[in-house]
């Protein structure tokens, strides 16, 4: 028997992931795992972990939230447009 | 234990415990048999802090199930996960501790409590260094977390890299999730850990640890000096006893200590100055009671010192807030014990003062407001720098660029004030308008 999967959106892509897996986890699945975009226009990935460093913060159903302590649920769509360069 | 939903959880409860990780669990265990409705609060999905995180690349130790499944045989203790102190309340009863401001995914609300106690933990010191903010750099146990949250890191190259037995822990957890781990860089030299591991035995527990965490990649007296890499990280350059050397990898995980979350206790006004952690935790007696009338607090946020010393100060500072005097005493030996451990760990992992020199000019040391070391090196302190180029001034609050530049400058960081952390409009709206700032 399979193990029961999760399936997640992530700017547009279906993702699998097992139960349990957090945000930050899934989108590592398309490296670099980029969650955001940074005042001066890096790209940008998790870095604590830990709900810390506010690095993995992604746009979730419509709210910003941090990846690394958000569990994916089934359809959740996440968008990794946060943070677009200052003019 | 009940996982009640915030609507059903009363806005006032005896016992409110932030963070439920070793101290917070062993608080509200203790705190239990008194009967007292406790509600813990913590940000992440499940109880268990950093070292019991759970999820679906983890694997709990036996005494971190005890404990969850003992908290889920409590109907007085309810645990309010994704739950996140964002501020202060309004003015508390006659007798209670300060309000908090708290949010979840859904909604915002104001939580009083007769005692409040603060195990909020201990976050990594990250310090900047060339190429630190491409994808791929994480924390040490930044990278422990995100694997146990489900990272793929199969079949990945990977270098460790920092000081502490934490870069070990980071490892193993790394390796038995498919990785290969290609080096473990530890700053501190071969005289250092030896002299640890021969204090070791006075701590039969954390000596049988030890061995099953030895990596055949560590290496003594290194350090990292740059991640390297087109869009991320693909190889890091390294200053060992003999010489640069230069590996390739797919993940680079640094971590140089702990640091004590003080925030939330400092915007209370609790006084820093533990024994511990070079005086930057906070300062409790020996009921683990702050300087403020009816907070406590427990685990690493008093200083870094392991999750067997968490647990101890745990169960004290939970009977101290029940009011139960007696088992307090009997709990100061188990307590001494691992301050003993805390204070050897602490010795033999100091940090190289060349680990300042990593950052050039151009490397970022915010990382929220992309500021650059050289637009801080001429400021005189953290207000300067804040109000003249924004460091600190961020999502994050200051709590990674705080530490880096606390290491790098010796600057003080100002304590928290409200708001702590980022806020929904519709929370703000549930806080009252003259919340103290």
């Amino acid at each position: 028997m399979n193990a029961p999967t999760i399936h997640i959106h992530a700017d547009g892509v279906r993702l699998q992931v097992a139960p349990g897996t957090s945000v930050a986890a899934a989108l590592a699945q398309v490296p670099p795992g980029r969650t955001r975009t940074s005042v001066t226009g890096q790209p940008r990935a998790p870095l604590c972990g830990m709900g810390v460093c506010h690095e993995c913060r992604v746009r979730i159903d419509g709210r910003v939230r941090l990846a690394c302590q958000t569990v994916c649920a089934e359809g959740m769509q996440v968008h990794t447009d946060t943070g677009v360069p200052r003019p | 234990m009940n996982a009640l939903t915030p609507p059903q959880a009363p806005a006032r409860c005896d016992i409110l415990i932030i963070g439920a990780g070793p101290a917070g669990m062993a608080a509200a265990l203790a705190a239990a048999p008194s009967g007292a409705a406790i509600t813990m609060v913590d940000d992440n999905p499940e109880a268990g802090g950093q070292i019991w995180r759970d999820g679906p690349g983890a694997q709990l130790p036996p005494l971190a199930r005890q404990h969850r499944e003992a908290l889920a045989r409590h109907a007085n203790i309810i645990l309010l996960r994704g739950t996140r102190v964002v501020g202060l309340g309004d003015a508390p009863r006659a007798g209670d501790a300060p309000s908090l401001l708290l949010e979840d995914a859904e909604r915002g609300w104001i939580q009083h409590s007769h005692r409040l106690i603060l195990c909020t933990g201990a976050r990594e010191l990250l310090l900047p260094l060339p190429g630190w903010t491409l994808p791929g750099v994480t924390g040490a146990g930044g990278l422990q977390a995100l694997v146990k949250a489900g990272l793929p890191v199969q079949g990945q190259r990977i270098v460790v890299a920092g000081t502490g037995p934490l870069l070990l822990a980071a490892a193993a957890t790394a390796a038995k999730a498919g990785a290969q781990v290609v080096r473990v860089a530890e700053q501190a030299g071969w005289r250092a850990l030896a002299g640890f591991a021969a204090q070791l035995p006075r701590w039969p527990t954390k000596a049988v640890q030890a061995l099953t965490l030895l990596q055949p990649q560590l290496r003594a007296g290194s350090h990292v000096l740059q991640a390297q890499g087109d869009g991320q990280v693909q190889s890091v350059r390294l200053q060992t006893p003999s010489g640069e050397e230069t590996i390739a990898c797919d993940r680079l995980a640094c971590g140089f200590g702990l640091v004590p979350n003080t925030h939330l206790a400092q915007m209370l006004g609790c006084a820093l100055g533990s024994a511990l952690s070079n005086g930057l935790g906070l300062r409790v007696d020996a009921q683990m009671r702050t300087s403020v009338a009816g907070v406590y607090a427990a685990g690493e946020c008093t200083g870094f010192g392991g999750s067997e010393r968490a647990l101890a100060q745990g169960a004290i500072a939970g009977h101290a807030a029940a009011g139960r005097a007696t088992p307090v005493h009997a709990l100061q030996a188990r307590l001494q014990r691992w301050e003993g451990f805390a204070h050897a760990l602490q010795r033999s992992f100091t940090l190289n003062p060349s680990l300042n020199q990593l950052a050039r000019p151009d490397t970022l040391v915010c990382r929220c407001e992309d500021v650059p070391h050289a637009e801080l090196a001429g400021r005189s302190g953290w207000i300067d720098a804040k109000l003249h180029t924004r460091c600190g001034m961020g999502a994050c609050q200051g709590r990674i660029c705080g530490a880096a530049t606390q290491q790098l400058f010796g600057w003080t960081p100002a304590p928290a004030r409200h708001l702590l952390a980022p806020a929904r409009i519709a929370t703000l709206a549930a806080a009252p308008g003259d919340t103290p700032g």
